[in-house]
């Protein structure tokens, strides 16, 4: 009955374009100035976690046509940034959440091969795909890509990454002076792949990396996306940080990984998760109120209210009731460039639903979007975080979690110092690296090169979508 | 470094103004049997290790910057094709994230990866530029180069490129400059993306709620024949405003592309006539592009093998040829002779209008040090040459001032 402890992984999530991330706060520093992200590299690195994470956008976000500049705007090129963090950290992993629509796999995998041999073995791309034509507009491609073929793209092209990954097989280079040679094989690198989105052939020019290929993570929800994740993924950026849903998503994507031989510990699934650390619980509530505010100021508020109601609310005063009129059912045109506005499958509904709410709990429409909006995962003292964290990690609600501090760059100082001591007094996280490398700290096996032969791909879906930013 | 003549008297060159001195950083060498050496380090060629301690030997010899070379193919001795070789060194890494990884580990010498204009995205090149600045504090630049091979374009598999023979015959010119067109536009692209935020856009007004003055991010709108990029960048104005932009240039197409968007360009004369004819064609292209008044920097390129004696160095590169099992051969005059008669070759082609260098050394782990360690000093003995940094940005070693934003409404 009784099982070996778990031992929880916990990563740190740069903190993002959005409103999670409080840029009003005193203490908030840079989003883009490198010290920024050293300090907090170095943060996580200090508290032994398995690694960094950074999502991406690719256009900046518009709402009712204007850049939105609600929040904090502007972010740094994902590999140039991680390239330059393997300078001031050892062993934190990386991870880049890079795009399969808007790349092509030559280029994004010589990166990522670049980045694993740069790191000395720290490399993982959170593969996410998108198709929107606003974002295209950046792009020589432009908006190509219907909805529906956006998964096939990104299974094909992750398919053919890992080709070009395993097109050396890491014995190659002798460099034998006395012989005069460098390679043991003409034909290193070779590749051939005809697809239907990528029809390319020659020579990849990147030797294997220490990891052999950076960990694969995979960040969509749906039922492509687990099952993409179940066939070949090494982690899953999940958002179910509690313990129902959490344990539902768990036991739902595990289940499917025998389909594809598979053992549970080849996939971790780990959720996004904030926090609010005070000095008592009661203490850290308190805070965690302070901070939704924050988090939601009157003009972001009504913006919110309009990816509900697809019109322009900016007449409504956010202290005020929600509006009586409804919400345009057309095509969605208020916001730009952003996940959200799937959220939302019966505008009518939800609008009803929150007036009904508004109503009866004498909200305006700030306290509504406060409300209704997500609350921090973990609200309490260190040990009280501490206890939550090992305690859904136990029971199978995940296998660690992504946190995602809301001050940059010392957001995450007092969660090292105070909450990952406990973690490591219970035995269920690590006091020292184990390994160089972050497949070391996940537990995962160094890939077999395989050989490329028939068309085989280990993927029988694929998925991913635009990571929450 | 420490210099003991750190007070070096005047000499007769003191009238001239110091020159630039750059070097090109390539696998072990640019002499194909590099690797060969007992000094060179082949095995270690795919760590970071590699990269800062080449950048950190630069870095003491003050120079303006290093560039890396880079490829979207493997190395090959044919200039079209690929070949089998297994006797060279065959691989690379990123260039771009070779100068990230190295920039937190130095403080003062610019960064200058090569990047392919080809088949690439703009709008990603300029975000890991401008990123590659703020993570150096200003020290980013980029050369741009353009592929006609058709192997590299089959990597990509999005379009085909005509097999050429010869860069000579007209086919060959038509393919080529259609592909230095595209450069331009792509150059272009990535500079006004730079500038799509004016340098204050940032506000964090935590009265009006706004982080950002979005009338100070502006679309580049940019339509041209091969792509059409909207912007704003996602990354704010770089630190330089503008990262030094370089290219390669052999005749008169690239000489209009570093004409038209460059910052330096390098050059291969091989004497003083060349280098006077080759510095007045790019002036008049200068000048009908309309930048007459912009600093533009023309840099000779040489290969060289340095000793103290003179005839060790000629003999060291007889040894490498002989091990390579042909002559080398390049497009850029190859020098191989002593630091101080190399010093005298430098300032002669800067009489003829050159105002820099990049050099490539022939085994790096024996030129470079030669280049930081003997020329430089020799250099600084005749007065043509920084005794110490003197500027926190690459632009500013190289003269260069900040620019003013293309889109920043006139106020002055």
């Amino acid at each position: 009955m009784s099982k070996p402890l778990k031992r929880i992984h916990l990563a740190a999530h740069f903190p993002g374009v959005n409103n999670t991330t409080v840029w009003s706060d005193p203490e908030a520093g840079s989003h883009i100035e490198f010290g920024s992200f050293a300090h907090f590299a170095r943060t996580a690195e200090r508290a032994r976690f398995d690694f960094l994470f950074l999502a991406e956008g690719l256009r900046l976000r518009e709402q009712g046509g204007r850049i939105y500049d609600l929040d904090v705007v502007g972010r740094p090129d994902t590999f140039t940034v991680l390239s330059a963090l393997a300078a001031v950290t050892e062993h934190l992993g990386l991870t880049g959440t890079i795009n399969s629509t808007f790349n092509e796999p030559y280029e994004v995998a010589r990166q990522f091969a670049s980045l694993d041999h740069l790191s000395g073995g720290r490399a993982a791309w959170n593969v996410v795909t998108s198709w929107d034509a606003f974002t295209g507009e950046n792009f020589r491609r432009g908006g190509f890509l219907p909805q529906e073929e956006r998964y096939s793209r990104a299974k094909e092209f992750l398919a053919t990454a890992h080709e070009l990954f395993d097109s050396w097989h890491g014995d190659e280079i002798v460099a034998d002076r006395v012989t005069g040679t460098f390679l043991r094989d003409a034909k290193a690198g070779a590749f051939v792949h005809h697809g239907r989105h990528f029809d390319i052939e020659g020579r990849f020019n990147v030797p294997r990396s220490p990891q052999g290929r950076p960990v694969i993570f995979q960040a969509g929800d749906s039922d492509e996306g687990r099952e993409f994740a179940a066939s070949g993924a090494d982690a899953i950026f999940s958002r179910h940080a509690t313990l129902e849903a959490g344990r539902a998503f768990y036991t739902d994507v595990k289940r499917r990984l025998a389909a594809y031989g598979r053992r549970p510990d080849q996939l971790l699934i780990l959720p996004a998760a904030t926090f609010v650390l005070g000095d008592t619980d009661a203490e850290a509530e308190e805070l965690a109120k302070e901070v939704r505010r924050q988090q939601v100021s009157g003009a972001t508020a009504i913006k919110h209210l309009e990816f509900v109601w697809n019109r322009d609310l900016s007449s409504y005063d956010p202290d005020g009731p929600l509006p009586d009129i409804d919400p345009d059912l057309g095509e969605h045109h208020i916001a730009r460039g952003r996940a959200q506005v799937r959220m939302y499958r019966d505008p009518l509904a939800t609008a009803r639903e929150w007036r009904e709410l508004a109503a009866a709990n004498g909200w305006s429409i700030r306290d509504l979007v406060i409300e209704t909006g997500n609350r921090q995962n973990f609200v309490g003292s260190a040990a009280t975080i501490a206890r939550t964290i090992d305690d859904l990690v136990q029971a199978d609600a995940a296998d660690g979690f992504i946190l995602v501090p809301h001050i940059t760059p010392g957001g995450l100082d007092a969660f090292a110092d105070r909450v990952v001591p406990l973690l490591q007094e219970r035995g269920v996280f690590r006091t020292e690296y184990e390994g160089p490398t972050l497949r070391d700290h996940l537990g995962l096996a160094l890939p077999h090169s395989r050989l490329r032969s028939s068309g085989e791909t280990s993927m029988d879906d694929a998925g991913g979508e635009r990571t929450a930013s | 470094m420490s210099p003991s003549s750190s007070s070096s008297s005047s000499s007769s060159f003191s009238s001239r103004s110091p020159l630039h001195l750059a070097v090109a950083l390539d696998g072990t060498g640019w002499h194909p049997a590099s690797w060969r050496e007992p000094v060179s380090r082949p095995g270690e060629l795919f760590t970071a290790g590699y990269w800062a301690g080449l950048v950190a030997e630069a870095e003491r010899g003050l120079l303006d910057f290093v560039t890396i070379e880079d490829g979207l193919g493997p190395q090959s001795s044919h200039p079209f094709d690929p070949d089998d070789r297994t006797d060279q060194v065959r691989g690379r890494l990123d260039a771009v994230l070779v100068a990230a990884r190295v920039a937190p580990l130095t403080r003062h010498i610019g960064l200058v990866p090569t990047a392919v204009v080809t088949h690439t995205e703009p709008f990603h090149l300029s975000k890991a530029i401008a990123t590659l600045d703020y993570v150096s504090t200003g020290r980013a630049g980029l050369r741009a180069q353009i592929t006609a091979r058709p192997n590299e374009a089959a990597h990509f598999g999005r379009r085909t490129i005509p097999r050429i023979d010869a860069y000579d015959s007209p086919a060959a010119q038509e393919v080529v400059t259609g592909l230095f067109d595209e450069a331009a536009d792509y150059v272009e692209v990535v500079r006004r993306l730079w500038d799509s935020w004016e340098d204050d856009a940032e506000i964090r007004s935590t009265a009006t709620g706004r982080f950002v003055d979005r009338d100070k991010l502006h679309y580049i709108d940019f339509q041209g024949r091969h792509f059409s990029v909207k912007g704003p960048s996602i990354t704010p104005r770089p630190p330089q405003g503008q990262p030094v932009v370089t290219a390669l240039a052999h005749r008169t197409v690239p000489y209009r592309l570093v004409a038209r968007q460059a910052d330096v360009g390098y050059v291969t004369p091989h004497d003083t006539g060349q280098a006077r004819a080759i510095v007045a064609e790019i002036r008049a292209e200068q000048e009908a592009a309309g930048r007459a008044g912009d600093i533009l920097h023309v840099f000779g390129d040489l290969v060289v093998f340095l000793d103290d004696d003179p005839a060790e160095a000629v003999a060291r590169r007889e040894r490498l040829d002989a091990l390579a099992g042909e002559p080398y051969t390049s497009d850029a005059r190859v020098f191989a002779g002593t630091p101080d008669r190399l010093a005298d070759e430098l300032q002669e082609l800067q009489g003829a209008g050159l105002s820099g260098f990049r050099l490539r050394p022939a085994v790096l782990g024996h030129d470079l040090p030669a280049i930081t360690r003997r020329l430089v000093p020799e250099l600084q003995r005749r007065g043509a040459f920084r005794h110490a940094y003197e500027a926190g940005t690459l632009r500013g070693l190289l003269g260069l001032p900040r620019p003013a934003n293309r889109y920043a409404a006139a106020t002055a």
